[in-house]
């Protein structure tokens, strides 16, 4: 399991904003994982998805990587932010934008 | 594979027990659940701290038996 957890760390380093999701961000093949591709792109973030259907290893690892059982995960800058119910409720608060600003990651979008 | 919401209800309050719980079964096929929890014990922690102290209660049934169950966590009544 430490390699798989060595090859999770190195994604969350390389990329910003990481969503681990089942399907790709121009097709998700599941509705939550639609959902949280859907607020990514209303605030304008650019993001890497994580296809883990197509990756065995990735899809178990991760799950006890973030002590979550459930598929998407967003990481912003390292940090685990939530799965698909956080996701929408930070959006709707207005508190995951503000996040991201905090981060320092560019919104297209913002206001 | 359906879970019936008494038995996710029972869990979370084993697990937590001052929990009040609201479930609802969103598509009617036991399987497709939202619920809302509420306990002091969420004073001061964080939304992922929260969910995973459900996630725990649940013992692992989420995200196999229990496909969806779409979480509100709170620490006292809106």
């Amino acid at each position: 399991m430490t390699e798989v957890f060595d090859r999770i760390r190195d994604e969350i380093g390389k990329n910003d904003v990481l969503l681990f999701m089942k399907g790709t961000p121009v097709f998700p093949q599941c509705g939550f994982s639609a959902a949280v591709v859907d607020v990514l792109s209303q605030l304008g973030v650019k993001f890497h998805g994580i296809n883990i259907l197509v990756d065995p290893d990735i899809r178990q690892g991760i799950k006890e990587f973030s002590q979550w059982p459930t598929i998407p995960q967003l990481y912003v800058k390292g940090e685990f932010v939530g799965g698909c119910d956080i996701i929408r409720e930070m959006f709707e608060t207005g508190e995951l934008e503000q996040l991201l600003k905090d981060k320092g990651v560019s919104l297209a979008n913002a206001a | 594979m359906p879970m019936p919401a008494e038995e996710i209800v029972a869990l979370i309050k084993l697990g937590i027990p001052d929990a009040v719980v609201e479930i609802e079964d969103m598509a009617g096929d036991g399987d497709h659940y939202a619920a809302t929890v509420v306990s002091a014990a969420f004073a001061g922690k964080s939304k992922i701290q929260q969910h995973q102290m459900v996630y725990g209660a649940l013992g692992g049934r989420m995200g196999g038996v229990l496909h969806a169950l779409k979480l509100t966590t709170m620490a006292q009544k809106a």
